[in-house]
């Protein structure tokens, strides 16, 4: 049972964070570079337009719900499981996402990264 | 930090779930979630410039601080295991840094575009109205 929570807190954080990191990084798309905003508009703009954007709130909801994920697991399963086997999978479920989501040219270099990035994490955190 | 906090918290069953929003009253739980909130931000500013599957690769370089800093400022003994760990992560970096930041075409949300220093008066109707709402 305990490996079966464990394991079903790091799918969710997975998700949470896979779709957290693909809305916020279409809400910062949204916004703008934020060094041109800083220096034309100054910060109040880049907050004010952050915290409107629709996505960005989603974005918050997704990472919250894979933090707190992350605090189940970790009540449950030891760290050296739950940390390299959640962000590992989630450099690779980012790639996908966004490939599909973000129509990011996800090329072969990328590709390899993101394995290469995934497996040392594992192999870091185990 | 978030591991050491919640080990003080104990285990949180399914049927005491509220338990897991109180979690974060325990001053390792608090301190953990502040830094993180620093890395949001940061790691929000790279978004707003590179593409996801750049600014990720990039920011793993983080867990290799960690353990070098582990190795050299606290003495800990790193498996060969973990250096492959280390070397792998740096490899992938750099196959990621040596293409383009930005593959997607410019954002539209251009600040000149969207919000005009001295806004045509078609335009500052409209900027009224939407600061209305807001």
């Amino acid at each position: 049972m305990k490996h079966l929570y464990t394991w079903s807190a790091i799918l969710a954080i997975v998700l949470g964070s896979v779709i957290g990191d693909v809305l916020l990084a279409r809400a910062m798309k949204q916004v703008g570079d934020v060094g041109v905003l800083l220096r034309q508009r100054g910060a109040w703009t880049v907050v004010r337009r952050t915290a409107g954007n629709p996505n960005f709130l989603l974005g918050i909801v997704a990472m919250s719900a894979a933090f707190f994920s992350l605090l189940f697991a970790l009540s449950w399963g030891p760290l050296s499981v739950v940390a390299p086997a959640s962000a590992s999978l989630t450099f690779i479920g980012n790639a996908f996402a966004a490939k599909i989501f973000l129509h990011e040219k996800v090329d072969r270099r990328r590709w390899i990264a993101a394995g290469l990035v995934a497996a040392g994490v594992a192999l870091l955190a185990g | 930090m978030l591991s050491y906090g919640m080990k003080q918290v104990g285990n949180i069953p399914l049927n005491r779930l509220p338990a897991v929003i109180s979690a974060v009253l325990n001053p390792w739980v608090a301190a953990g979630i502040l830094l993180l909130l620093l890395f949001v931000i940061f790691n929000m500013t790279a978004l707003s410039w590179a593409d996801l599957t750049y600014v990720l690769p990039a920011t793993s370089l983080g867990y290799v601080l960690v353990a070098l800093i582990a190795r050299f400022a606290l003495h800990e003994h790193i498996t060969p295991l973990r250096w492959v760990g280390i070397a792998l992560i740096a490899g992938g970096v750099g196959f990621v840094a040596g293409g383009p930041a930005l593959t997607v075409p410019a954002c539209p949300a251009d600040p000149s575009n969207e919000e005009p220093a001295e806004p045509a008066p078609q335009a500052a109707v409209a900027a009224a109205s939407s600061g209305a709402k807001s």
